[in-house]
């Protein structure tokens, strides 16, 4: 994607430099046609570098170290302890728990996600009715606050609430968010229904650049509405399969808002912790901002892994 | 994935065609009824929980029967706006959002758009390198910077409970960026080119041929970053401490946690809270539609 991206912005910069000498600016050539750029770059970078950069590096850098909270300023010692911390977070039943979790969530979120927002888009191209209305009515979710609609579903999930009111008998008990067994899976269906119109909108773009003649030829050869989804539309969009993968995997590993507001804090008993709620409570609620550090890089490790094992079995052909 | 294309269909005249009546290609409404009620099924799922969110904070007794889907009218009450406005203060909270948001947008079109015009059209030593940068940011996730962001900007820096301390690490939207040089790509370097050979410095010529040529676009990029700040909870959440200084998603998110239980009808206040932090989004988002495309979302997260 990268490479893609750049291409035309070289191609741009080599035809005006073919027109101007390159000896008519001196030896400000060595900065470039347009300096001035550099200076139209410099809050950007700074903010990279003050914001990004160095807080990853320190990120790292506590991982290993004996890291505590002091007061500003102050002098204080911070041992290189190797691995410890590492150890710590690997064998913390509570962190083995909360990864389990997240396996429980994308397992759930990440199918219903693709499957969902492909059915919808596809639906959604093309001439159709209120198609306007439609698109607001999906990505609604999606532009509203977590807080705001986690509100919502906590009234509809509670015990006495609409959807075990509507199911009577049939409701789980203990109820929806108090129960071990449902409490990861509503957060996943809830992450899912939210996220779920960003979701429809990046296919709504991959399904337009898919040529209308593949879908015309398919008719001609007399193929059905499910055969030519099949055959023509899943594999046409799949580049966007394994974006929306990547992405779905990403906010999971994301998950905070949800488990600490819908189940209170990601219980019962745990049971809907997520690492970045793990990493809040040891790191902040708990003052050990190293270990916290070193969930982080365990987390975004683990991500980096699933998103090339992503990559590698959808584009394996 | 071609995201100059898409781009480029994207920052033109509004990408959704004029279909209600139906085009003269197809007869959408005969042929799809299926595919219709796929859709109204689709969108009565999502849309349900907020009919329920606002019937919910107009109701004095919570009444979570289907009676309670509609109420009669002389049940409805605003109680719950009072109660929610009495424990959290909404307008203090909703200011502290929009200062958040407004810093955050601020920073973002001023510093964003310089170095989104420098990428796209300037040449300059080490332009790749800038470039490079910005596409390594998005891959960072954001939940490994929270706790050494926390270090620093919290305990450091002493920015706890303070406007920049919330908007220093959103300050500039990478997305965004990468957004404004799509684009900014498209325009004719000529034109540019025209503009400095008549004098004008490199800052007029952004501003007075550069951003009116893309003020559409622009507008787009602002919808998608306001999204970001607007609907954060984690980071000003352990930034502010101080009920006063918090953001109306960390108010009403605490008064979940901590004080609902306190009130007469706790439901009917968090759902009057919901309604308020989601209606501007949700007024937004709804009056400018055609310009939230599926284009500039795809290229939007292609970096």
């Amino acid at each position: 994607m990268a490479t893609s991206t750049s291409v035309p912005a070289r191609a741009g910069t080599g035809a005006p430099a073919q027109r101007r000498p390159a000896s008519s600016r001196g030896p400000l050539r060595v900065l470039g046609r347009h300096p001035v750029g550099m200076l139209f770059a410099a809050p950007y970078v700074v903010f990279i570098l003050a914001v990004f950069a160095y807080p990853l590096g320190l990120a790292v850098w506590m991982s290993f170290h004996d890291f505590f909270f002091s007061a500003p300023g102050v002098a204080v010692e911070r041992p290189f302890v190797g691995l410890d911390n590492y150890v710590a977070v690997l064998t913390d039943p509570d962190v083995q728990r909360s990864f389990r979790n997240i396996a429980v969530f994308l397992v759930i979120n990440v199918p219903l996600t693709v499957a969902l927002s492909l059915v919808l888009a596809t639906a959604l191209n093309g001439a159709i009715r209120f198609r306007s209305f439609f698109r607001v009515a999906y990505y609604v979710p999606y532009v509203t606050a977590s807080v705001a609609v986690v509100a919502v579903w906590l009234y509809l999930f509670s015990t006495g609430g609409l959807v075990n009111q509507v199911l009577g008998g049939a409701a789980p008990d203990p109820s929806w968010l108090v129960n071990k067994g449902l409490a990861m899976p509503v957060i996943a269906v809830f992450v899912t229904w939210k996220q779920l119109g960003f979701f429809i909108l990046l296919y709504l773009a991959a399904l337009q650049n898919v040529p209308k003649e593949v879908y015309e030829s398919a008719s001609v050869d007399g193929a059905g509405r499910l055969r030519t989804f099949w055959s023509i539309t899943v594999p046409s969009v799949r580049p966007a399969t394994t974006l929306v993968v990547i992405l779905s995997t990403i906010t999971g590993a994301n998950l905070f808002t949800e488990p600490y507001l819908l189940t209170g804090g990601g219980g019962p008993d745990g049971a809907s912790a997520s690492p970045v709620l793990v990493m809040y409570q040891r790191g902040i609620e708990q003052g050990n901002p190293d270990v916290a550090a070193a969930i982080g890089v365990v987390l975004v490790v683990g991500v980096l892994l699933v998103s090339l094992v992503n990559r590698y079995v959808l584009e394996r052909d | 994935m071609a995201t100059p294309t898409t781009v480029a269909a994207g920052a033109g005249a509004p990408a959704v065609p004029p279909t209600a009546t139906g085009g003269p290609r197809r007869r959408p409404s005969r042929t799809s009824w299926p595919r219709m009620l796929l859709l109204a099924l689709g969108a009565l799922l999502f849309l349900f929980p907020f009919y329920y969110m606002l019937v919910g904070s107009f109701t004095a007794e919570p009444d979570p029967s289907l009676a309670g889907l509609a109420p009669s009218p002389d049940e409805l009450t605003v109680s719950n706006y009072s109660a929610i406005d009495g424990s959290i203060g909404l307008v203090r909270s909703l200011v502290n959002s929009g200062i958040f948001t407004g810093g955050v947008l601020l920073g973002t079109m001023v510093l964003g758009v310089l170095v989104g015009y420098a990428l796209a059209q300037l040449e300059f030593r080490g332009r790749g390198a800038v470039f490079a940068l910005m596409l390594l940011v998005q891959v960072v996730p954001f939940q490994l910077l929270t706790i050494p962001l926390y270090v620093l900007i919290v305990r450091d820096y002493g920015l706890a409970d303070s406007y920049l301390g919330m908007i220093l690490p959103f300050a500039i939207n990478s997305t965004a960026v990468f957004v404004f040089r799509q684009y900014f790509l498209q325009l004719p370097r000529d034109l540019f080119d025209a503009a400095r050979i008549d004098g004008a410095g490199e800052l007029r010529v952004l501003w007075s041929i550069a951003v009116p040529l893309v003020r559409p676009a622009l507008l787009t990029a602002l919808l998608l970053t306001f999204i970001g700040p607007w609907n954060e909870f984690l980071w000003p959440f352990l930034v502010t401490k101080e009920q006063d200084m918090q953001p109306l998603a960390v108010s009403l998110a605490n008064y979940i946690t901590n004080l609902s239980a306190r009130a007469a009808n706790p439901f009917g206040a968090i759902l009057a809270g919901a309604c308020v932090l989601a209606a501007p989004a949700v007024v937004l988002f709804t009056v400018f539609q055609r310009h939230f495309v599926s284009n500039d979302v795809g290229s939007g997260v292609k970096g």
